[in-house]
């Protein structure tokens, strides 16, 4: 995983609340069983006026100049703004697959769906969650401001721009010490394993069921 | 001891290790796999030289990507037309194999989706965490389990593992009091909570789903209504175990026998909640006020009773709400103030994790029995969601009510419900749906989605648009 630690980013904004994992990652993506190459395809039935489906060429294809992502004005973005409950939906983890591949880092919302603010973790995605008035300020800025930039510091926790106060934001110690340092958590996890060890041990004593094989089995 | 929730006790069981961060690494004993969200899983395994944790934890099977018709079913694995879809199902058994998996593979007597045949099977169990990488794993809650969905990242770890790294949620109820009318099921129960709490109301909470109504439900209801607590916004619904739980259970293929069995009772007979247990949230519903459930929008909150308007933007005072509310009704193709029995349906699915269990394919074929699917629906598929379900129901005839009507049978799997095989709409295009998600395109590009119970989209597939399913039956039909 790649770490994060400032990232000084040019800001699109997706002006729009419930933003799905459908949206983000149309299915048809789905069917790769690889982790990287989805970015071209990201919000795939926004982003172009025509019918995607996985390996085709997407730069012949014809594009929704409507679509905020094609404003030329936000090309090279790396922080998303955005509105209430984005990532609701499908656990795919695609979705930030895909928003990491395109050029995303960060992702400003006041609300983002529990799985989706979860899988962003484990893919150097840094979603930020703020105070409702402190978007819209972002949003309008956005619109005011040609060239809006955040600088973003993880471990500071604040965001800072040209124009306007710093403003600071929360982030779990685990998570932050996590991305921070590109670690994966596999590798944390497995400094537990003798915690684990010991608790399966208790667990096949007093609920030896859940121990049963389902391999052996026949129905 | 102080109080608990069914959660607290559930949570409390599998710590495996507090961290002072807030985090905590809970243990595992589930974990079903399917073919969209595992091969990045296991091609980490690879590339770190990591081997499961425990194989006997992990079940496999194919169900997104597989094709329903018996022909194309017919050579399994080989006779997948899609060949991305095919890889996508070949990887998984090859991985299967390599990594030692338990997996029903396409064709397998215990095929189905993940949902369905975890409980059928007994292979989800109360007082289990069940984890996959597939949001509507909430659904074997049903069984006083903990179950929730994971992303990729996740189902790495836990086949690594055998943990997650978890925070704990805040609690939540959601009592229906009373009693159901006639006609109404499990699925109107959950569209008119979601309907009341918005798609974004149990973010951040474990549902529990109490009150009368949800005791009297079957545990195929009580399944439907926990698989649809993601929808809004809680990663994990649940209901307490009870007598109804128990006989379910027993004599599943995989549930302990004899003396196990008696243990294992005697342990599940503590999941529920204590008296007087706090929740950070309670909301309350009347069971006999809720009338069968018609979505309208692109959202499952965007819900309305079958005798209803469409809402009209001109009366919303929130901006955002006002033009959510536009955009649905312009991609939806539908007018402000319309009422939902004039929708009219091209299509009609009955099927998904949702609902197409044994006693949705039954509420079914019960309404569509001696009549015909109407002329103006080009298709009405009806999909079981196991092989189990599929045989049970041929054994029933009802695979014969449903041709009659006019309608296909087909073979297990995910089906319409996201569209990732054949089995799609097309532009335009209106479907009564069983399943859980009417998001833009979820059904196939430009598609409209309207999610309803197994027996509104029967009743829907026959009259051609939606109608009251209980006026239906006072025109003499069984329901
Ligand atoms: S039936 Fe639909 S919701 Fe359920 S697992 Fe399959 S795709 Fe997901």
């Amino acid at each position: 995983m790649k770490a994060f630690t400032v990232l000084d980013g040019l800001v699109a904004p997706l002006d729009r609340a419930n933003v799905d994992t459908d949206m983000i990652i149309p299915k048809q993506f789905l069917k790769s069983i690889k982790r990287s190459g989805f970015g071209p395809n990201l919000f795939d039935e926004l982003r172009y006026l025509d019918e995607g489906y996985p390996g085709q060429d997407t730069d012949s294809r014809p594009v929704n100049p409507e679509f905020v992502l094609n404003n030329p004005r936000y090309k090279g973005a790396s922080v998303l703004l955005a509105r209430e409950n984005f990532g609701c939906g499908s656990s795919r983890e695609h979705a930030p697959w895909a928003l990491e591949d395109f050029g995303f880092r960060c992702i400003i919302a006041p609300s983002f769906a529990d799985i989706f603010f979860n899988n962003c973790f484990k893919n150097g995605v840094l979603p930020i969650v703020l105070d409702q008035a402190l978007v819209q300020e972002l949003f309008d800025q956005v619109e005011r401001e040609q060239g809006f930039r955040l600088t973003i510091d993880l471990n500071t926790q604040t965001i800072k721009r040209a124009r306007g106060a710093a403003i600071e934001f929360e982030v779990e110690g685990f998570r932050k010490h996590c991305l921070l340092h590109g670690l994966d958590d596999i590798g944390q996890t497995l400094q537990d394993a003798d915690a684990i060890r010991e608790y399966e041990a208790a667990c096949r004593m007093r609920s030896p069921w859940l121990f049963d094989s389902i391999a052996g089995v026949q129905q | 001891m102080t109080a608990e929730t069914l959660y607290d006790k559930l949570w409390r069981e599998h710590l495996v290790t507090q961290r002072e961060d807030g985090t905590a690494l809970i243990y595992v004993d589930r974990h079903l796999i399917h073919e969209v969200t595992s091969p990045q899983a296991f091609e980490g395994l690879r590339m770190a030289g990591r081997l499961p944790w425990r194989l006997d934890a992990n079940l496999a099977t194919p169900d997104h990507n597989v094709p329903t018709t018996s022909a194309e079913r017919a050579t399994g694995v080989e006779g997948i037309l899609d060949p991305v879809s095919k890889l996508q199902v070949a990887t998984l058994d090859d991985n299967c194999r390599d990594f030692d998996i338990v997996e029903f593979e396409i064709n397998d007597a215990r095929q189905g989706i993940v949902h369905v045949i975890g409980p059928e099977l007994g292979a989800t169990l109360p007082g289990m965490t069940v984890v996959c990488g597939d949001s509507h794993t909430s659904t074997h809650g049903a069984l006083g389990a903990l179950a929730h969905g994971i992303g990729t990242s996740e189902v790495e770890h836990v086949l690594a593992t055998q943990c997650l790294v978890q925070k704990k949620m805040k609690n939540m109820l959601v009592k229906v009091n009373g009693r159901l009318g006639e006609g109404v099921t499990a699925k109107d129960v959950v569209l008119a909570i979601i309907g009341n709490i918005g798609t974004a109301g149990g973010t951040g909470y474990a549902i529990e789903f109490a009150g009368s109504v949800i005791a009297e439900l079957s545990m195929e209801g009580r399944m439907t209504v926990c698989n649809m607590a993601i929808e809004a916004g809680a990663r994990a619904g649940m209901v307490g175990v009870d007598e109804k739980t128990i006989d379910y259970v027993r004599g599943r293929p995989y549930a302990p026998t004899g003396e196990m069995w008696e243990t294992a009772v005697q342990a599940w007979s503590h999941l529920h909640t204590d008296a007087g247990a706090r929740f950070d949230r309670v909301v309350e519903l009347e069971g006999g006020e809720i009338k069968p459930q018609v979505t309208w929008g692109t959202s499952p909150e965007m819900v309305l009773p079958i005798d209803a308007c469409l809402p009209d933007p001109r009366d919303v005072e929130d901006d955002a709400q006002r033009e959510g509310i536009e955009r649905a009704l312009s991609y939806m193709g539908l007018k402000a103030g319309q009422r939902l029995t004039e929708i009219q349906l091209d299509r009609v699915f009955i099927g998904s994790c949702t609902n197409s269990r044994i006693e949705d394919m039954r509420a079914a074929a019960a309404v569509v029995k001696g009549r015909r699917v109407s002329a103006t629906v080009k298709q009405a598929l009806v999909v079981p969601g196991s092989q189990a379900v599929k045989r049970q129901a041929e054994e029933e005839g009802l695979d014969k009510i449903f041709v009659e009507a006019g309608m296909e049978w087909r073979e297990p799997g995910c089906s319409m419900c996201l569209a990732m095989n054949a089995d799609k709409l097309g532009r335009g295009e209106h479907c009564a749906s069983t399943s859980n998600r009417n998001f833009e395109g979820r059904q196939g590009i430009g598609g409209r989605t309207h999610l309803v119970s197994p027996a509104m989209a029967a009743a829907a597939a026959v009259a051609g648009h939606f109608v009251d399913v209980r006026e239906l039956k006072t025109q003499g039909a069984q329901i």
